[in-house]
């Protein structure tokens, strides 16, 4: 209807309009041959209905009159399960337009794909029904008023098209990973919204390793959830978790996804990102954790997303994987670039390198720095502990890699998708 | 649908001679390219803003100034109208405009009346 009409809320209520007469007149004259034709077929005319009543001028009612007619072969043999797939992608991309903001994009994403109300998404993004409806309205205005089409793109302008609805999944999995255990429980939902769009994006377009990829990290990400927050509501990193929290069913489908997306042979970030995610996920303890592995493929991530959040990532791996001394170099260059200034995880890993090489002096005024820069109590904490550690001259202790906060945090590698 | 395609870019930029004939072929390539398509309707290229002026009138009285809309980097330094199919057609035609590569072009869709 939205492809007919060119208007969503004419779309939106003429579509609601054809169920409502669906359930008046099924019962009594029988089910239609093909009910999916005859809701379209009544749609479209109270569509016509209705622009000729607003009289908006012969241009509009022919190019609404034109599809009815061209579309008439088609209409008998029906649009069965193919035509609905073509659609769901069709709108997909249509509400991932790159011409619309990325907060209206999502939150268009959450209202025509997911079916959440305009209340529910609100509540979801922490903001006012009124703000929410607003923009939703303005992005269906713009989608009208600019002419953005209602279709898959063609074949030049798909790689980016694709990436843009991928940046919209992964932002609202984000936005629902970064909420909180007493968040609203919609908000909480996000996750698991996203992980359905993902793999409902994955069945369209099966050729798309990037699609795949992505799926296969938000499930990583996603299977470690119930281990995150313990049991007084602070995060827990990666190497504290309790790794028999895990959801290993969970962990073996998204590998096995990934496996099916590298094997279609055209690398990408997202499935970096989640080979990276499955390193974690399938190491039975910290210490088995492959961090050789997770360097190497931190450092293909940052030749293809080159931003300092990865190269920060990378030489945390780095250090892991060859040692404190080695990772502190590549931080050093960091500094250098001033690209994170003003970034907490910065001065954290640097105070936690020069932890493990013994050097408690530095390190202390390193946390203290990255004290003054942490955005929030639960990260505050962590450093202080720390802090009081190095200050006490605590043995450093070997057994545990001192780097949690960093190493496989989606914030580090998720900053990406929404800058 | 007909778009407006607002092409800004710095205007005190100061290019070499040669500079100025090869953007100037640029712009000429990508004008007969888009007539023979036949989605270019109109086309002006503007003087820059030093020979601008701003009207308003507020409660009767004129008010006159110079200079123009908005005291910004880059200024609008002409304009086409094109007739595209949709908002894709037009963004590829004005990434097409010699100005994307070192300015900015503003797809606005015309208000048909």
């Amino acid at each position: 209807m939205i492809h007919v009409t060119g208007d969503w809320d004419l779309a939106e209520e003429c579509a609601q309009d054809a169920f409502t007469k669906a359930l008046e007149r099924w019962p009594r004259d029988g089910i239609p041959t093909s009910p999916a034709a005859w809701l379209k077929t009544t749609a479209r005319n109270r569509a016509l209905d209705q622009l000729r009543r607003a009289a908006v001028g012969a241009a509009k009612l022919r190019e609404v009159a034109m599809p009815v007619l061209a579309d008439e072969s088609n209409e008998d043999n029906d649009r069965g399960e193919s035509g609905i797939a073509d659609d769901r992608l069709r709108l997909m991309f249509t509400c991932c337009h790159p011409a619309l903001p990325i907060d209206a994009r999502v939150a268009l994403t959450l209202r025509t794909l997911a079916g959440l109300t305009t209340a529910e998404i609100a509540r979801a993004f922490l903001v006012p029904d009124e703000t929410m409806a607003k923009r939703l309205v303005r992005a269906k205005h713009k989608i009208r008023d600019a002419a953005i089409p209602y279709r898959v793109p063609p074949a030049h302008q798909l790689p980016e098209r694709t990436v843009a609805v991928l940046a919209v999944l992964y932002a609202l999995f984000n936005e629902g990973y970064s909420a909180s255990a007493g968040a609203d429980l919609v908000r909480q939902g996000l996750c698991a919204e996203a992980i359905r769009l993902a793999r409902l994006l994955a069945e369209l377009m099966p050729d798309e390793p990037e699609a795949l990829g992505l799926l296969a990290l938000m499930i990583l990400h996603h299977a470690r959830s119930a281990a995150r927050i313990d049991t007084a509501g602070d995060l827990m990193t990666l190497e504290d978790q309790d790794r028999a929290l895990w959801n290993t069913t969970a962990i073996g489908e998204a590998c096995t996804i990934l496996e099916a997306a590298v094997r279609l042979g055209r690398p990408g970030p997202y499935q970096v990102m989640a080979a990276i995610a499955a390193c974690h996920a399938s190491a039975p303890t910290p210490a088995a954790t492959d961090w050789a592995e997770i360097a190497v493929l931190y450092e293909r991530l940052s030749q293809m997303v080159p931003t300092p959040v990865v190269a920060l990532n990378r030489a945390v791996a780095v250090a892991m994987a060859d040692g404190p001394a080695a990772g502190l170099r590549l931080v050093e260059q960091l500094e250098q670039s001033n690209a994170l200034c003003g970034y907490y995880l910065l001065p954290a890993t640097r105070a936690d390198l020069l932890r493990r090489l013994g050097r408690s002096g530095q390190a202390a005024a390193a946390y203290r720095r990255a004290l003054q820069l942490a955005p929030t109590d639960a990260e505050r904490r962590y450093l202080t502990r720390r802090l009081a550690e190095t200050s006490a001259k605590v043995p450093v202790d070997k057994r545990v890699p001192g780097l949690g906060l960093v190493a496989g945090t989606v914030a580090g590698s998720g900053r990406k998708a929404r800058d | 649908m007909r778009y407006a395609l607002l092409v800004c870019d710095d205007e005190n930029a100061v290019l070499s001679p040669e500079g100025r004939q090869e953007r100037f072929a640029a712009f000429t390539a990508f004008q007969d390219e888009m007539e023979a398509r036949g989605v270019l309707r109109g086309r002006e290229r503007l003087r820059p803003t030093t020979s601008s002026t701003t009207v308003r009138v507020r409660d009767g009285d004129l008010v006159i100034a110079d200079g123009p809309f908005a005291e910004t980097k880059e200024q609008i330094a002409g304009f086409y109208v094109v007739d595209c199919r949709d908002l894709d057609e037009a963004i590829e035609v004005a990434s097409r405009i010699p100005a994307a590569q070192f300015g900015t072009i503003e797809v606005r869709p015309v208000w048909e009346m």
